[in-house]
């Protein structure tokens, strides 16, 4: 296996980080890998597609074992809708290789990019979470080798207690070598798509939590700019199934090519290079301009029918969006709140940003249910993913406003999620996860990997 | 937090008692850099200017009380871990490998390099001292490929990175006082530059730093007048500038760079007979 000393950054490109690279084919390299970082005093992190906002996949001076080698769809059961993956399989392949046939991945990402290994070990969660949970939820079994060697299988029923510890384990314990997971029939390639305004924070969580029940899928976008009366304001979109029958022709609207998104506007102009155009409005009065545009725009209630992958992949709609961010990135502060003290901690954090001139720039909230991983990030409740854009300047007000936040959400009953958040100190982790749960994934660690050779900058951040 | 639970404590891998310096995050950018030759003169004050700037630093030298005082004198008043100390002899060649293996496990990844080990033994005037110019020449030159060499393989797979070298003056002609010194800082100044060559097509800048006199305890051993001698403040004032502009070369006092145009074009027959 071949060791060498690369820079890897993170999805939002504010973070860097060289290590030896190592791309592992199997198992067996996997544990040669860690047979390795032992005899070197090396740790190990593992990386799938690198799409996370922070640095669960960086190990600065460690060893990074990058997955997408393992990349093979090793078998689809069609009658059944249960796939069998390695870890490096992204939900791109996951996709095309399901949707023909009539099912689709029952929780996906914002971006198709992401490789199933990294999911799991992010425990991701898609539009649907009230309804369908975590992906975790829709795994039948999986395979893991442990830095100790030992393959374990796990389901929730076999060694439950490592199921429900490496799902949302970010990749602590063990490294996934074999997931099978189970596909949700579709009866369209399409979607029933409502969207319709919302003129505040209020409103737009009561039609997150009154419209819920009544779709298959549903998000808002929050407007972080405008203030007073339409603080919070911004638009639903909300989406179900079509029944079987209500698309006449579902072959063809579940063709891959009827789902992917075009290359190219208006047959022209290509999106690859439609970032740098995006990078003159990343700023206060840019974005402004675009929230304002966009929500008068959607001040018309309409309906519309979307393919699967239009609905669900906006964030691979611009290629390469987050390098319009400059130079510094961009991060993600994303916080789950209970529904009965949500309006009023984010209505205070919205109120901070404005104050602080950092508003963000992207604004999305979802609806959520909790679960039974063991690190879970997820409440009966909602949830704000906010985008800021890094800079030289705004970097030590945005870090003082961030613990600011912090402060809020843990004293509304919040709780973080690891994909998304890279501020996050320990004694926030401790506070939201509790001493009980970090105490118990830590007799984990310590059984799976008792020599402390799985270490990735978020597990030192978090948890050092 | 005192009353935390402490699952996840380990012994660093490295197995260093040192604390660990607090980890980088998009708001709290920390570059991580090594010293090499950080115990005083030059080296102790660019490792203060280097972590109030937000490094991360190895400070490597032969003395560890000095190193331990020096990390004390940084680390305190920023209430964080930001140097970390290692002993090592820049003429131990076979330690180097696993040491900075160690070093970027122990910071966290690798930005930049800076290496200023040296020694200097005048031999007199009349005299010759073997001993002595060889020891220069594996201090000064054989050390700084030692470190060199490894770091700039691994700046060049990772495209990124910084390698300041602090040659001299001394290393732009040969002279009458100590051609030990003269070989050993004129082989490094080449070897920087063919670094340099290498390096730049792959995104890494290679500086190098000609100091004229400085004011510190390796000045005590020279003989003879000691002009536009600067003080190590200037001197790392100067270098940290030129760093942040990712300069290719610079000498330090500025006024060195004519001075040496002149001396490094007057022609043999009348050089040789100078007593300078």
């Amino acid at each position: 296996m071949q060791k060498t000393f690369t820079q890897f950054d993170n999805f939002g490109h504010s973070l860097k980080a060289a290590s030896y690279l190592s791309q592992p084919k199997s198992a067996e390299d996997i544990y040669s890998a860690f047979k390795l970082a032992k005899k070197m005093g090396l740790t190990v992190t593992a990386r799938g597609a690198g799409r996370s906002y922070n640095d669960a996949s960086l190990n600065g001076g460690g060893i990074v074992l990058e997955l997408s080698a393992m990349n093979q769809i090793t078998k689809w059961d069609q009658a059944k809708g249960q796939v069998r993956c390695e870890p490096g399989v992204t939900l791109e392949q996951l996709w095309k290789k399901v949707e023909p046939d009539g099912w689709w991945p029952p929780v996906v990402s914002g971006t198709m990019k992401t490789t199933l290994g990294g999911c799991l070990a992010a425990n991701i969660h898609g539009k649907n979470n009230f309804k369908m949970g975590t992906i975790g939820e829709h795994v039948i079994e999986f395979t893991a080798i442990l830095p100790t060697g030992a393959e374990m299988t796990c389901s929730p029923k076999k060694n439950a207690d490592l199921f429900y510890a490496m799902i949302g384990g970010l990749g602590m314990l063990g490294i996934f070598t074999s997931i099978t997971l189970q596909m949700k029939r579709i009866h369209s390639g399409l979607l029933a798509v409502d969207a319709w305004p919302v003129q505040n924070l209020r409103r737009q969580l009561f039609s997150l939590l009154d419209g819920a029940p009544k779709y298959d899928y549903i998000v808002g976008w929050m407007d972080g700019i405008a203030g007073g009366y339409a603080l919070g304001r911004g638009q639903i979109h909300a989406a179900r199934y079509l029944h079987e029958g209500e698309d006449k022709n579902p072959q063809e609207t579940m063709k891959i090519q009827n789902q992917i998104l075009p290359p190219r506007i208006i047959g022209v102009f290509p999106k690859g290079l439609l970032h740098y155009f995006i990078s003159p409005f990343t700023n206060n009065l840019g974005t402004w301009g675009i929230n304002t545009a966009k929500y008068i725009a959607s001040l018309r209630k309409h309906t519309f029918r979307q393919s699967h992958a239009a609905f669900h992949f906006l964030l691979d709609y611009v290629p390469n969006w987050e390098l319009s961010y400059g130079r510094g990135g961009l991060i993600q502060y994303q916080s789950f709140l209970p529904k009965e003290t949500a309006e009023s901690a984010w209505t205070e954090m919205l109120k901070l940003s404005h104050q602080n001139r950092l508003p963000f720039y992207l604004g999305v909230t979802k609806r959520h249910r909790p679960d039974q991983f063991l690190l879970t990030h997820a409440v009966d409740g909602f949830s704000l993913a906010m985008d800021f854009r890094v800079s030289e300047g705004s970097r030590a007000k945005l870090s003082v406003m961030l613990q600011e936040f912090d402060r809020i959400v843990l004293a509304n009953g919040g709780r973080f999620y690891f994909a998304k958040n890279s501020e996050t100190s320990a004694e926030t982790t401790l506070a939201f996860y509790g001493k009980e749960t970090v105490a118990k994934f830590g007799k984990l660690k310590k059984r799976c990997d008792p020599n402390g050779l799985l270490e990735s900058d978020l597990f030192r951040r978090i948890f050092g | 937090m005192s009353d935390s639970p402490k699952p996840f404590k380990k012994t660093s891998p490295a197995g260093t008692s040192q604390g660990k310096p607090a980890p980088a995050t998009p708001l709290t950018p920390r570059r991580r850099g090594i010293i090499v030759g950080a115990s005083e003169g030059i080296g102790a004050v660019l490792a203060q200017k280097l972590a109030k700037e937000g490094y991360s630093l190895a400070l490597i030298a032969r003395r560890k009380d000095k190193l331990i005082t020096l990390c004390n004198e940084i680390n305190k008043p920023l209430n964080e871990t930001r140097a970390l100390s290692y002993v090592h002899d820049a003429a131990n060649y076979a330690e180097v490998p696993g040491l900075l293996r160690r070093i970027v496990a122990d910071l966290g990844g690798l930005d930049l390099i800076v290496f200023m080990a040296g020694v200097n033994y005048p031999p007199g005037l009349n005299n010759y001292n073997f001993e002595g110019d060889r020891k220069m020449v594996e201090v000064n030159l054989i050390g700084a490929m030692a470190w060199l060499s490894p770091v700039a393989e691994m700046f060049q797979n990772a495209k990124t990175g910084q390698i300041v070298g602090i040659s001299s003056v001394a290393g732009d002609r040969g002279r009458i006082a100590n051609p030990g010194y003269n070989t050993s800082k004129a082989g490094l100044t080449t070897y920087l530059e063919a670094l340099r060559n290498r390096l730049t097509r792959h995104g890494v800048n290679v500086l190098t730093v000609k100091p004229g006199f400085v004011k510190t305890e390796m000045l005590k051993a020279a003989q003879g007048a000691t002009p536009f001698a600067v003080t190590p403040e200037k001197a790392v004032e100067d270098i940290y500038k030129a760093m942040r502009e990712r300069k290719q070369l610079i000498y330090t006092a500025s006024i060195w760079r004519w001075i040496m145009l002149v001396i490094q074009h007057m022609p043999s027959v009348i050089f040789r007979r100078m007593s300078f």
